[in-house]
């Protein structure tokens, strides 16, 4: 068993809404895999799919080795469950909510306190867990959030947005602590986002547009699809500038969003020959390495954030 | 494990929360002496019966105190669901039906308590409930209360907001309540009433408190106690049952 997750062929509607469709990719044990994609791309219902919350549809799902249709039990077992909502009894202290949740996992007694002490020594809340979780900011909400995931040592932890309502230097030790608690533990982690920076961070990516997965690999692998560097031209009629391009330069480009772009490698000696050609269309243009954002435009042809 | 565990939490959340533990007590003790003071001059029970009406009143105010205790408690499944702590507890490897049954369990607990404190508290209104009827009722509010959290659990599992539970409420709780011999016996009523009253499975649990708590009296209209605990006990199995059936439901419709 190298596959921690398996998923191969997996549909998914909500009555005629088609949200999932031929879903197939793998994730490795010890592996950060993140699920890109915009919001409404298909990410929550895999999410949901994955941590048991539904039942799998058509299509085959392996968790740790199990079959998730058949077996829910022993996946939710080897599963820890990270959502994007808050899933805390706010009127409940730190401590309670971890020791009920132990409880549910078939913990107790001090085996129980020793994993909750350790839980919340490691995500420094150890002076919080008598506090009830109503008086706690976000960002300490979130990090209860992880700790009552990791309580039951799951081999496989699966976060939705993770890093929701956190502010930039929360989302930076969240992702320290998950990068060091799979060099401790060996734990898979796989997480749905549609941050690009969050998704640098991941081993590998997994792309979902519209309830396809377009695409998968690493961030660096992804970005050398693109093939060169990104200009980017902002001009009055995009259609008129590309017939241009194509017939005075010999350029294919996209439009994307009213911008035209174009993926070349040579892109930096291309923007004074653009220029120079016709200099009454250019409004502004500019130049860029490809990001994980580009890699997008480039599989699906239109924006992250369009409609 | 898991049902002790979710059981608890329900009366730790409940006695955090001061204002519910005062208004599931409030209403009923309210209703009990404003009714029992306005109405007793024109209340007469079935020739023979030599009750007053505040007595005739007090098993229906301890079955109130159980409706309202299990209603309120079971509606928290519904914000358990909004807040986002039920997603947490479904997935984890505990079944649905040790959900319900945390649910049922820790609102029973909480709603039996509030019963047997206004059963302490009745000398003091100038009843006389002997001890032995208040312990002889304690089975039979466990019951009541049982198949009442069970109601509770069936209407409210597949509910997304709190005001439609309202509207259940008082459209179909409430009547049930007035329509269980609690608040008048069916002895004299029209025809269509009495049936209705007949049918209501709360009113043999009404009925069985009645036998409970006053062993003497006569009471020649109400089903004989037997028939009573039976009655009730098929009522808590029924509900109990159907929400353990609603609960295992895995729907793909995107509820959590």
């Amino acid at each position: 068993m190298s596959s921690a997750v398996s998923v191969h062929g997996l549909n998914h509607s909500y009555g005629t809404h088609r949200a999932l469709t031929d879903v197939s990719f793998e994730v490795s044990a010890g592996e950060i895999f993140g699920l890109l994609g915009p919001n409404g791309g298909g990410k929550t219902t895999l999410f949901r799919i994955l941590a048991t919350l539904m039942p799998v549809g058509s299509g085959r799902v392996e968790i740790a080795g199990i079959d998730a249709s058949h077996d829910v039990t022993s996946v939710r077992r080897a599963i820890g469950v990270v959502f994007q909502s808050p899933s805390l009894d706010i009127k409940l202290t730190v401590r309670e909510n971890l020791v009920h949740h132990g409880h549910l996992y078939g913990m107790r007694g001090s085996g129980l306190d020793a994993a909750i002490d350790a839980a919340l020594a490691r995500l420094g809340l150890g002076d919080r867990r008598a506090d009830l979780v109503e008086t706690l900011s976000g960002g300490l909400k979130r990090r209860v959030e992880l700790a009552k995931g990791l309580l039951s040592e799951p081999s496989i932890l699966i976060l939705d947005e993770p890093s929701t309502g956190l502010d930039p230097g929360a989302r930076r030790d969240l992702w320290e602590y998950l990068s060091a608690l799979r060099a401790r533990c060996g734990t898979t982690i796989l997480v749905t986002t549609h941050l690009m920076e969050e998704a640098e961070r991941c081993d590998r990516l997994g792309i979902l547009d519209r309830g396809k997965l377009i695409s998968s690999g690493t961030p660096d692998a992804l970005r050398r699809r693109i093939g060169g560097d990104v200009l980017t031209i902002r001009t009055a009629d995009p259609d008129a500038l590309r017939t241009e391009l194509r017939e005075r330069l010999g350029h294919e480009s996209t439009t994307v969003d009213g911008t035209v772009r174009l993926e070349r490698p040579d892109a930096h000696l291309l923007i004074r020959q653009i220029y120079e050609c016709m200099p009454e269309r250019i409004e502004s243009i500019s130049l860029g390495h490809p990001t994980l954002e580009d890699v997008f435009i480039h599989e699906t042809g239109h924006r992250f954030w369009s409609e | 494990m898991a049902v002790y565990t979710l059981a608890r939490r329900e009366v730790v959340r409940f006695l955090r929360q001061r204002n519910r533990v005062f208004g599931a007590l409030a209403q009923p003790i309210l209703f009990w002496l404003i009714f029992g003071a306005g109405l007793s001059a024109s209340f007469r029970a079935g020739a023979g019966d030599r009750i007053g009406y505040t007595e005739y009143f007090f098993p229906g105010v301890v079955a109130m105190i159980l409706l309202f205790t299990a209603i309120f408690a079971t509606i928290s499944i519904i914000d358990d669901r909004n807040s986002g702590f039920l997603q947490g507890v479904l997935v984890s490897p505990v079944p649905t039906s040790a959900i319900v049954l945390g649910k049922v369990v820790g609102t029973t607990v909480l709603a039996v308590g509030q019963a047997l404190l206004v059963c302490i508290l009745a000398p003091l209104a100038g009843m006389s409930v002997g001890v032995g009827g208040i312990l002889a009722s304690i089975p039979i509010m466990v019951l009541l209360a049982v198949a009442l959290a069970g109601l509770g659990m069936l209407i409210a599992w597949r509910m997304d907001s709190t005001q439609g539970f309202h509207a259940i409420m008082t459209s179909v709780l409430m009547p049930m309540w007035l329509l269980s011999g609690a608040f008048f016996p069916a002895e004299g009523t029209p025809g269509w009433l009495a049936w209705i009253i007949a049918l209501n499975p709360m009113t043999y649990g009404v009925a069985a408190l009645r036998h409970a708590l006053y062993p003497d009296a006569t009471m020649s209209s109400l089903p004989s106690a037997t028939m009573c605990v039976l009655a009730t006990v098929a009522f808590a199995a029924a509900t109990l049952t159907g929400s353990f059936r609603v609960a295992a439901e895995r729907t793909s419709n995107g509820l959590p």
